[in-house]
């Protein structure tokens, strides 16, 4: 019999994903300003703690961004049936930027808990302005537009904030925070990020059969017995959870919803479902590998993830965008 | 058994689309759908599926209101082939065909039961050699032909077909109207949307004549197929000949 769309290698592609995420992972301990091999980790001294509470923290977080932008995007390219399609499109992101970054304009940064609560709190309230927005109507056309509308607005309101910032060290602080970082994370953090984003993902994985129906159109996928309106709460609830959790603990980290997904679609037979655990493990893998990479290199202060990966990011999707034309063609 | 449809209107954007028509769809019968472009047709279609709500009357299963059954329960009884066959995503033949039996399988997979019925309905609509091609790259009959296996995999009691022969070469319409027939004969209720006379006259056990939203005729081909009810629902005049086996063949000639 035939593959049917690449599901037995699946199996084989996720081993082979979870296996280089766990050997980056090792890496990403050891590596940084102080390189710290494999026998110092359990030793209890000062090399140690910063293995335990400085580099494994921040790796966890890693995995938990990267993992749910990787999902999140697969998510919504298959739910738009559209590879361009990004998790910042849906406005989540920069509705939970708007939470983080009310916290920084009133100072209330200074627990480590605030911040990221109120960024999912921001998150929270943009899912409930698309669900408002969209109605029940469960077109997607309707949906895009209104987190179009959420996006634009809740990024007027977040420059709104820097420029009437009390102080200047108020709004650099702001603009640095949005450029997204792994810097400085600590179990805290982990701890808030992992319970959301594993709800989210959940979500995800519940809409894979629905996003494998969509492949034929809308008509053939609601003879399918898609529920259009299920289905579109299940996006809004799984995209704004993993999302949400990973701008509250790194601030926006473009691209990983976009890129990860491409790469990983051919794998994985084109199809949907089969591309969302992939996506996760490819997408954790991507964002702590580039995170290794900006603690390497010889600055004098660390370059912030999301300028690294962006500019990562862009030289790789021209590439793309070479390759398609030559297809094209 | 039956698919029945009572006294539906719809309008769409306030102009009336549907007006006042009723029928009955049977089991282990074909049943074709003639009209011009327009007459509505499709939007009946669509009301049999449950996939638009009539402003009134109602479309009942056995009975039961469609509207009211289980969406995945409703997605193993009915099956419809839209007219126009999206393919999103670069994916191969079979796991497109594959996906007709979404509605019959757990979430986490296919049985045995489901990867016979995926097989049958490929051999029957001359799929299985391209099997592990991507279907974005077949020809557009080719397509269609996939399109038609992937409804059928899912073995559907009542099988809701628009247009389905628009993209095949002459052969392969005889190969999907055989398909039809043999679904009719396992016991589905077909209903197909034609514009072909000579392929509907053949096919069909019965037939429903539309115009402007309404049914201006139905019934058995020999009452329906005459001149004067295909003259008043496409304003042409035919030719209505026989083949050497008896059968008729139904040629337009010329507006009237």
């Amino acid at each position: 019999m035939t593959s049917n769309g690449g599901t037995l290698s699946a199996a084989k592609l996720n081993a082979a994903l979870s296996a280089a995420l766990i050997a980056v992972m090792l890496v990403s301990l050891m590596a940084g300003r102080a390189w710290v091999p494999f026998d110092h980790w359990l030793s209890g001294d000062l090399q140690s703690l910063i293995v335990m509470e400085l580099r494994l923290p921040r790796a966890c977080v890693g995995v938990i961004v990267g993992a749910s932008l990787g999902m999140a995007g697969a998510a919504m390219q298959g739910y738009l049936r559209n590879p361009l399609a990004d998790p910042g499109l849906f406005g989540v992101s920069s509705s939970a930027a708007l939470g983080a970054v009310v916290s920084l304009y009133f100072g209330f940064a200074v627990s480590a808990w605030l911040l990221p609560i109120f960024a999912l709190i921001g998150a929270g309230l943009g899912m409930m302005a698309l669900a408002l927005l969209a109605g029940r109507s469960g077109s997607m056309i309707l949906f895009t537009l209104s987190g179009v509308i959420l996006s634009s607005l809740t990024g007027a309101l977040t420059s709104l904030l820097i420029s009437l910032a009390p102080t200047p060290f108020a709004s650099s602080e702001i603009v640095n925070w949005l450029m997204g970082a792994l810097m400085d994370r600590s179990w805290d953090d982990v701890r808030i990020a992992l319970p959301v984003s594993v709800a989210g993902m959940a979500a995800l994985l519940w809409a894979a059969r629905s996003l494998d129906a969509l492949t034929l159109g809308e008509a053939a996928a609601r003879t399918l017995g898609v529920n259009m309106v299920q289905l579109q709460w299940l996006m809004v609830i799984g995209v704004g959870l993993t999302v949400g959790s990973s701008v509250a603990v790194a601030g926006i980290i473009g691209f990983v919803g976009l890129i990860v997904p491409h790469l990983v679609r051919p794998l994985v037979g084109h199809q949907p479902s089969a591309l969302l655990i992939p996506s996760a493990l490819a997408g954790a893998l991507l964002v702590v590998l580039a995170d290794c990479v900006v603690r390497i290199l010889p600055s004098t202060s660390e370059v912030r993830l999301g300028i690294a990966m962006a500019s990562l990011g862009t030289p790789f999707f021209m590439m793309l965008m070479f390759q398609m034309r030559r297809e094209v063609a | 058994m039956a698919l029945r449809f009572d006294h539906l209107s719809l309008a769409l954007r306030g102009r009336p689309v549907l007006r006042d028509v009723s029928g009955v769809i049977r089991p282990a019968c074909v049943t074709v759908i003639l009209g011009a472009n327009g007459a509505g047709k499709s939007t009946l279609l669509s009301c049999l599926a449950a996939l638009r709500t009539p402003d009134s009357g109602a479309v009942t299963l056995d009975d039961e209101p469609v509207i009211g059954i289980a969406p995945m329960e409703r997605a193993r009884r009915i099956g419809l082939l839209p007219q126009q066959g999206d393919i999103h995503w670069d994916v191969n033949v079979r796991a497109l065909v594959a996906l007709g039996r979404l509605p019959h399988h757990g979430r986490w997979g296919r049985g045995p039961a489901d990867e016979a019925a995926i097989d049958e309905a490929m051999e029957q609509t001359d799929c299985a050699r391209f099997a592990a091609r991507k279907a974005q790259r077949l020809s557009g009959g080719e397509q269609a032909r996939v399109l038609l296996a992937r409804v059928l995999a899912g073995k559907p009691d009542w099988v809701l077909a628009d247009e389905p022969l628009a993209n095949l070469d002459p052969a392969h319409q005889l190969d999907a109207i055989s398909c039809f027939r043999a679904a009719a004969t396992a016991g589905a209720g077909v209903v197909l949307v034609l514009h072909d006379l000579t392929q509907a006259a053949r096919i069909a056990d019965y037939l429903i004549v539309m115009k402007e939203g309404g049914i201006i005729a139905s019934g058995a081909s020999v009452d329906v197929l005459t001149p004067e009810v295909l003259q008043l629902a496409y304003g042409v005049r035919v030719h209505i000949g026989q083949d050497d086996t008896g059968a008729p063949v139904i040629a337009p000639i010329a507006r009237i």
